[in-house]
């Protein structure tokens, strides 16, 4: 019965995978190119089957949120948050921590430095920013300290934590903006009253609602890039990433360089939660994060964990909010496509790379060898 | 508290807690042969979606609990393929499932947003259900409630006394002694991850056909994650699963049980609870560390590459 199975998953997958003396570096640079043609295929025959012509569809999608500068600026406000969480775990990925709690650690910045903004709400000094954006980094940080103490003195999964603190994270901010920080003039909605003038980030140009968040992430990413390439926590980090025993061996404190890396993304993923609701948003909402702290997890894997490929990579993401957005608009598309095309890139890009350390060959189609002790007895 | 009211908590209980019970079951299946499936959310959002859609198509809802099992089959079987013959790694794939099932289910069931239904009624079973109290929490519950009890005989039984149950166990804990046997271990992984999926696939059924029933986005809201964890807390054994999911099950419906009291906790602070007491758990199993891992399946997570 089993050698039967075989012989179907054969004819109906008639390769078979076979490892390559050393990992394929073009390969690990090709796997994101592969996966993003791979998506457009799939999105291709997704816009036919849904009756609707591809090439405008894709068109919509892709390019025409992009067709203009006004919508390169809109592109920024949504790389600012995705590049900050993204350098954030990016950090946590190269030690091997699963951290999955960006989108919490977001919320929590957002939360955090919104009631800051709520405090400050008549203020008009230009200062007022300091506090908020500190409440933002630090509520952040110590929403993902809980997630390295759970780690790093209970031994607990940081998977599951990191998940179970976002939902914590959520219900949190929906107890506040129902409850103590909703809006006594708000009809009773489930936001927060509108922050004062002072609390909003500063915009780059008037003309645009693009604010200085993206510098944030710019600064992040040189930050990061610059500790990952030339700090000895750098250097600690990769290595306890590659070879943990390694690391052990060499003297290297687990416990400490995992402390850093959760914290240093739980403060930028505070940060980008509370430019968040200080920029674009202007307020606390319930959805504050559309799932941007769920995004950036692609947007580290796309970019091959690389600060290049990571800015790149948040443009691509940013670009599928943006697209989701403008197909809803111009063709009555659900909005959710976005979510949709996000999971096709991660899964495509996950089989892609198999091939950096993989080669896929055929099976040769023998035909049944003859039996040799048959053979001998016919002879 | 009067037992009227008690009738009701544990009633609810036992339907809050068989989504977990029917995920957690299907993941630990998955588990002992060997294979961490972290999809399960997904998997579940695409059952509810994909079953809601077919009850309202088609009008039968057992036809519908079919489709569940069948679109959970499905995502399954992706993954399986990527992790099982594709030798991925296993926590990407899967987290890559929930990400892919969160945005495909969003978008396919964008237009059944609000649409409801009139859902799986419960059977009452006759002479059984009406035994006071035990009556209305065991015998007066939905058919999928019945159907859990039996999934989890089926199995106990099959890790208790069969060859397949071994099988499953051999591939688990040291797949290439299992291939050396005879044994084949990517068909076994490839099973047990499809049960998994039938397993998630009509959990989110449950969901969107009986327990609520509508769809909304992302409503399963991490039952699939505390699932995951429960499978450990439970340390791999079918009525630990059990057990522990209407645990969890209670834990969800502290609204009601608050009812008796004369606490008044906002509904946000106590949604929060089940998903503390997954942390709680998580840390308490810290403590007897050696002990999980003694429990843990000894090749969960490492793919398996036959030689040729």
């Amino acid at each position: 019965m089993h050698s039967s199975l075989n012989a179907i998953l054969e004819t109906l997958f008639p390769f078979k995978i076979e490892k390559r003396p050393s990992d394929s570096k073009l390969m690990s640079y090709l796997s994101p190119l592969i996966a993003i043609s791979l998506t457009l295929i799939s999105g291709w025959l997704l816009f036919i089957a849904l009756g609707v012509d591809p090439f405008t569809a894709l068109y919509t999608f892709f390019i025409l949120p992009i067709s203009d500068f006004y919508g390169w600026t809109e592109l920024g406000i949504k790389v600012a948050p995705l590049l900050l969480c993204a350098m954030g775990l990016s950090l946590c990925f190269k030690a091997k921590i699963w951290n999955i709690g960006a989108e919490g650690q977001f919320i929590m910045g957002a939360l955090g430095g919104g009631a800051m903004a709520l405090a400050f709400l008549e203020s008009e000094s230009s200062w007022v920013l300091v506090p908020i954006l500190m409440a933002g980094i630090l509520s952040g940080l110590a929403w993902s300290a809980i997630a390295a103490l759970l780690k790093t003195h209970f031994k607990a999964n940081e998977i599951l934590t990191t998940i179970m603190l976002n939902y914590i994270a959520l219900n949190a901010l929906l107890y506040c903006v129902h409850g103590p920080l909703k809006d006594p003039e708000g009809f009773n909605f489930p936001q927060s009253a509108l922050f004062g003038d002072a609390s909003l980030l500063p915009l780059l140009h008037d003309d645009y609602r693009l604010n200085i968040s993206l510098l944030f992430g710019l600064l992040a990413l040189t930050a990061i890039w610059t500790l990952m390439s030339r700090s000895w926590i750098g250097y600690q980090i990769n290595v306890l990433g590659e070879d943990a025993a390694a690391a052990k061996y060499a003297g290297f404190k687990e416990k400490t360089l995992s402390w850093f890396a959760l914290l240093t993304c739980g403060a930028l993923a505070g940060l980008a939660g509370v430019s968040e609701a200080t920029g674009p948003v202007g307020q606390l909402v319930p959805q504050i994060s559309p799932g941007y702290g769920y995004a950036a997890i692609i947007v580290v894997f796309l970019g091959r964990m690389h600060p290049v490929g990571i800015l790149l990579a948040s443009m691509l993401l940013g670009l599928t909010y943006m697209g989701g957005e403008m197909v809803q608009m111009e063709m009555t598309l659900p909005k959710s496509l976005t979510g949709l095309f996000q999971g096709m890139l991660l899964f495509f890009l996950l089989a892609s790379d198999l091939l950096i350390s993989y080669r896929i060959i055929r099976i040769k189609k023998t035909a049944m060898p003859s039996d040799p002790t048959h053979a001998v007895s016919q002879g | 508290m009067d037992i009227e009211l008690l009738t009701n908590i544990l009633y609810a209980t036992i339907r809050t807690g068989t989504p977990l019970i029917l995920v957690a079951l299907g993941e630990m299946v998955c588990e002992k042969s060997g294979v961490l499936n972290l999809g399960q959310e997904g998997m579940m959002l695409m059952g509810a979606v994909v079953g809601f859609m077919a009850a309202i198509t088609t009008g039968n809802l057992y036809v519908a609990v079919l489709v569940s099992i069948f679109a959970g089959m499905f995502m399954a079987s992706l993954f399986g393929f990527l992790s099982i013959s594709l030798v991925s790694n296993q926590v990407a794939t899967g987290l890559a499932l929930t990400i892919f099932g969160g945005g495909l289910s969003a978008f396919l069931g964008a237009s059944y947003v609000g649409v409801g239904i009139d859902g799986i009624q419960p059977l009452n079973i006759p002479l059984l259900s009406d035994i006071p109290v035990i009556g209305k929490i065991l015998f007066q519950q939905d058919p999928l409630v019945y159907l859990s009890f039996a999934l989890f005989a089926l199995v106990y039984w099959v890790f208790k006394s069969t060859r397949l149950g071994l099988n499953i166990r051999a591939v688990g804990e040291n797949p290439e002694a299992a291939n050396a046997t005879g044994i084949n271990v990517h068909g076994i992984r490839y099973l047990c991850v499809i049960f998994g999926g039938a397993m998630a696939g009509l959990a989110g059924g449950y969901l969107s056909l009986a327990y609520t029933p509508l769809w909304s986005e992302g409503m399963t809201a991490g039952k699939g994650w505390i699932a995951l964890s429960l499978v450990v807390f439970a340390s791999w054994k079918a009525e630990r699963i059990m057990l522990g999911a209407y645990l969890f099950g209670a834990a969800s419906i502290m609204h009601l049980i608050l009812q008796g009291t004369r606490f008044e906790v906002a509904p946000n602070l106590l949604a929060m609870l089940p998903y503390v007491a997954t942390i709680f758990v998580l840390v308490l199993l810290s403590s007897n560390h050696a002990k999980t891992k003694l429990n843990t399946p000894m090749s969960l997570g490492v793919p398996y590459r036959p030689q040729l």
